[in-house]
């Protein structure tokens, strides 16, 4: 544990803010970080695997059926993790996987491959302004993941606003009031209760008047099967659509990392109504299973963006597989 | 899923119908089903490894009933069995007969939900007849005092007066000499997210526990939470020796199978579960429901129990007496409409009947919305007493009126009047059938939806 997160959330941010850490030296601890951050992660899956495969010179079919239930302990998911062993189980059959090391190798392999398959960058730059709207289900840190971006971007120069539009839970505007205040961001905002669309409609004309760059949009918390908030979703993003024409540019879906199968519940309907174009998968640093992210991704094709590996205010990073694959299978 | 968990368990036992007694074999390939269904329900691995066997060791050597096929007997031995490991039938009430002011402590993860359970809490036992003291002590997250403070005000409940630069050990400690000065039986304290593995944060709760001594140690954790859920528990349970566990977010479509992972390795009990965003949607938990939940039967007896609470008695007998005489006018279907959505919202009720679950997926397009029924009322509203009691008397220029003044339109107007004479008709047919005929056409639903 770094010496930030022992100080708490609030002051290790506002220290960032006042001392101000130069970007060199964060970009060269990166890995670190986000070694660190996946250190259980690590932990949970890897070192499983490596005490099941450890000097063995030949895998027979029960390895392989452990192997499956440390990929299911992992919330890989079941036909994820089924299909994974069915591919290992075929090498194994073309006797391509002779020991223990190989077959880690191996899985990898498969795991990046899947990671991969939808994996594209966030162009920001090519839209003006560049429109974010976020969503997912209460309490998986979208208002915290919009601090993050706002802090990000407004790092690298760019101007940013944010949209107030979750007008529902008791002093969410507040919250994120209190964010846009430490990244000197303004936000719009709305009373308690007000129509979403609206803070929405005044964020966008505010965005085209002020010349923002970024308009991140923070929306309500909403479980997917709820229909009446899913169609208010819907209206809100009709409204963006309008205003600024091909908007939003990016519908972010974010994914608490400690949730089960429910992630591809959420990813399916969020992706069926609210046109969902981008993972963040948040508090990856508490929890010992990161497989989620491989299955809600590859499931339903969509591609993760940020990943939140820490309480720090730049522990949001962007997305990288390979690094990704590459610190979970570090030993 | 039960109803796929079914099937798939109908097919599984198929080739051994013929056969009296379950052996080892033939129930190998079902509770591979049944496996499978509880892994996807996010029950942990282990847990279902160890209830796996011990199913087998109850099946095994067991007769098959005369009336069931051994799929649903098998069904009928795993809910049983779920149902006595989620301490069905045990006492799961709040441990508050202690010398007041008694302390509340709620912990968890970030965004579990434990500020909005702080106030559903509160409402709950305000009804309970006694004196809560809200007590927000999250430092750390933007405007969550304030978040606290807004719900305490929504529900007229008191909220201490804590400030984001105090430590939350001390904010603890002078809300309960606060709370004995001023009357408050009970202090809820709502503490700020963490992970069970912040060494940090974990010993601020510590201290915390050790200088308020809380009556009960209440874990929020959210009812998606996948294989961590096992993790989350012995982290908290370790440090604090929680008392019980408050489970969220249960109106989703999460299976809560988190919920019996928490209970096999803590051995504590869920005390209650968070159905909805709403500042009453709080219920006692209740076994044999969440394993229905679990198993996707649905949950007719909530359902229920929430009519009975929330049906005004003697406008129900009014309205009975007006069914009996056919003469159910406009009035009595506003009112009725009013008693149903005194019961939350009209999703989640539907939610808890079994196989709707199912079905509003598949028709979601169709269903009347929180938003249709409001407009349903504007439309009711914009009647005059004569149109409500006798809706035939409602012409083209009334129409007009009635869809101007609620802001409808004539179509509209129309369509609720075919739908309320349809249901008139309805009402009259059931009415000749009597209580008999009536039994019997539910009665071959109920049997269709619940599958013993």
């Amino acid at each position: 544990m770094s010496e930030e997160t022992k100080k708490g959330f609030f002051r290790s941010i506002m220290d960032k803010i006042a001392g101000g850490e130069s970007g060199a030296e964060e970009s060269a601890s990166f890995l670190d970080r986000l070694k660190n951050g996946l250190e259980k992660t690590k932990k949970g899956v890897v070192e499983k695997i490596d005490i099941l495969l450890l000097g063995k010179k030949e895998i027979d079919a029960s390895t392989l059926e452990e192997l499956e239930e440390i990929l299911l302990t992992s919330d890989i998911g079941v036909k994820t993790t089924v299909e994974l062993v069915r591919t290992l189980e075929q090498r194994l059959g073309r006797s391509e996987l002779k020991d223990g090391h190989a077959l880690r190798e191996a899985l990898e392999e498969e795991i990046l491959k899947r990671l991969l398959k939808h994996h594209t960058s966030l162009k920001t730059d090519e839209k003006h302004p560049f429109v974010f709207l976020i969503l997912g289900v209460n309490g998986v840190g979208k208002t915290t993941t919009i601090g993050k971006l706002a802090a990000r971007y407004t790092a690298t120069g760019k101007k940013v606003l944010l949209a107030a539009a979750d007008t529902f839970r008791a002093a969410a505007s507040e919250q994120l009031a209190a964010w846009g205040e430490r990244s000197g961001v303004d936000v719009i905002r709305h009373k308690e209760g007000a129509d979403p669309s609206a803070v929405v409609f005044d964020a966008c004309r505010a965005a085209s008047a002020r010349d923002v760059d970024i308009l991140l949009i923070d929306t309500a918390g909403r479980l997917h099967t709820k229909v009446n908030l899913m169609e208010e979703m819907k209206k809100i993003r009709r409204v963006i659509e309008r205003e600024i024409p091909g908007a939003p540019h990016e519908t972010l879906l974010v994914l608490d990392a400690a949730t089960g199968q429910n992630a591809l519940s959420q990813a399916r309907l969020f992706k069926e109504s609210a046109g969902v174009t981008g993972i963040a998968l948040t508090k990856l640093d508490g929890t010992s299973k990161g497989g989620i992210v491989i299955a809600a991704s590859y499931e339903f094709g969509i591609p993760i963006r940020f990943i939140g590996v820490g309480e720090g205010i730049d522990d949001l990073r962007d997305f990288d597989p390979e690094e990704f694959t590459e610190a979970l299978f570090q030993s | 899923m039960f109803d796929s968990l079914s099937k798939k368990l109908e097919a599984a036992f198929r080739k051994f119908r013929s056969q009296g007694v379950m052996t080892e074999e033939n129930i190998s390939e079902g509770l591979r089903e049944v496996r499978l269904a509880l892994l996807e329900a996010d029950v942990n691995f282990k847990v279902v490894r160890d209830f796996i066997d011990s199913v087998r060791k109850k099946a095994v050597g067991i007769d098959v009933l005369q009336s069931l096929t051994p799929g649903q007997q098998i069904v009928r031995i795993v809910h049983d069995e779920l149902v006595s490991i989620m301490g069905g039938g045990e006492d799961n009430s709040l441990n508050l007969a202690l010398k007041p002011p008694v302390a509340i402590m709620m912990v968890g993860l970030q965004g579990a939900g434990k500020t909005t359970t702080c106030g559903k809490l509160a409402k709950y036992l305000k009804k309970e007849k006694r004196r809560p003291l809200l007590v927000p002590a999250d430092v750390y997250r933007p405007a969550a005092i304030q978040q606290l403070k807004i719900i305490g005000g929504q529900l007229g409940i008191d909220v201490f007066d804590s400030q984001a630069d105090d430590k939350p050990q001390d904010i603890c400690s002078a809300a309960i000499r606060f709370a004995s000065l001023n009357g408050f039986d009970t202090v809820i304290l709502d503490t700020a997210g963490r992970h069970q593995i912040d060494d940090y944060l974990m010993n601020e709760l510590a201290e915390i526990n050790s200088a308020v001594r809380p009556a009960e140690i209440l874990l929020v954790a959210d009812s998606m939470t996948g294989q961590e859920a096992v993790n989350i528990a012995v982290g908290f349970n370790e440090r604090l020796d929680i008392t019980g566990v408050i489970l969220t977010k249960l109106d989703g479509d999460a299976r809560g199978g988190a919920a019996l992972s928490i209970k096999a390795v803590t051995g504590k009990p869920v005390k209650f579960v968070g159905l909805g965003e709403k500042l009453d949607a709080l219920e006692v938990f209740h076994a044999d429901r969440l394993v229905s939940r679990i198993l996707g039967m649905g949950d007719l007896l909530t359902l229920v129990e929430k009519a009975q609470s929330v049906f005004d008695e003697k406008e129900s007998a009014r309205l009975a007496q007006k069914l009996k005489k056919n003469r159910f006018n406009l009035e009595d279907f506003l009112s009725q409409l009013q008693q149903i959505r005194k019961m939350g919202s009209l999703e989640s009720i539907i939610g808890m009947i079994p196989g709707m679950g199912k079905m509003m997926k598949q028709a979601q397009g169709d269903q009347p919305s929180e938003k249709e029924l409001a407009r349903i009322e504007a439309i009711i509203r914009s009647m005059t007493t004569a149109e409500r009691g006798d809706h035939t008397i409602i012409n083209g220029s009334r129409r007009l009126r009635i869809a101007k003044g609620s802001g409808t339109t004539v179509p509209e107007v129309n369509q609720l009047l075919k739908r309320f004479s349809e249901a008139q008709k309805m009402i009259k047919q059931l009415q000749k059938l009597g209580p008999k005929g009536l039994m019997k056409g539910m009665g071959g639903f109920g049997k269709r939806m619940l599958p013993f």
